[in-house]
């Protein structure tokens, strides 16, 4: 439910004051819907591959395409921050006195996750320049 | 000795949701490495591009296969069920009505078995 019931979903979600671990909530939450997607999809292209030759290359241009490629480096980047903010909340679950230092746990999380994701997407950058 | 309040809910007698927190976590540890690896391998070690038939054939069938087959059907597996249960709690969030919630409830749980069928299925069967 909405924080305040007189606003609407989404802007009590966007308003709430919760800082750096309510972005990494929404974000948390987002990317895990999205990789869910993706792995329904996933499974049934590689399913595919058990249908017959054609039938599987027939979806490749989800991997193969250029102009999809921004879709795939927004899975990379989900995949990257799910995982590694995932990591921070089993830190902090387990070693709960790891809580006081949400802020900085977060903050690592970003930095990791950027560094990973811009050195991943500049790879592939170059190798459809080259 | 803990202090018990009236208005403090009894615990359920249930341990689902124990038990699910736990998977969630002990799943996302060893997803976090192994969806980390199957991404970065398929992605730049053998590289979006040159992904076809072929190469995912060679790879049930070659030498490795006993390996991937395994590889792949613990992804299917752990990925399958710690999504579709992600996607529980969500509905618990924000799906207030009961009947609707059974309804929604009932389809992700469709939708897990289907991933897991359809997706171990080709996994087990495929010879080339």
């Amino acid at each position: 439910m909405s924080a305040n019931p007189k606003k609407g979903f989404v802007s009590s979600t966007l308003s709430y004051k919760g800082g750096i671990g309510h972005w990494s909530w929404i974000l948390h939450r987002l990317g895990g819907l999205g990789i869910a997607f993706f792995l329904i999809l996933h499974i049934l292209d590689i399913f595919m591959v058990g249908v017959s030759k054609s039938a599987f290359e027939d979806l490749l241009f989800i991997y193969h395409e250029p102009l999809l490629r921004p879709v795939i480096w927004a899975l990379v980047f989900g995949v990257f921050y799910h995982a590694l903010n995932g990591l921070r909340i089993i830190i902090q679950d387990f070693w709960p006195h790891m809580f006081r230092y949400q802020k900085q746990l977060a903050t690592t999380v970003w930095v990791i996750v950027i560094v990973l994701t811009v050195f991943l997407v500049g790879v592939d950058i170059v190798g459809m320049m080259a | 000795m803990t202090t018990r309040y009236a208005r403090t809910p009894k615990p359920s007698g249930s341990t689902f949701e124990l038990l699910s927190w736990f998977y969630m976590r002990a799943s996302g540890a060893l997803l976090a490495l192994m969806v980390v690896f199957h991404l970065v391998w398929m992605h730049y070690v053998i590289g979006l591009n040159n992904i076809n038939f072929d190469v995912i054939a060679g790879r049930w069938t070659g030498p490795g296969g006993i390996f991937w087959r395994s590889y792949d059907l613990t992804l299917l597996i752990l990925a399958s069920l710690h999504g579709m249960n992600g996607i529980r709690f969500v509905t618990d969030d924000y799906i207030h009505n009961r009947g609707w919630r059974a309804l929604v409830k009932a389809l992700i749980a469709l939708v897990l078995l289907l991933m897991v069928v359809f997706g171990g299925l080709v996994i087990f069967t495929f010879n080339g």
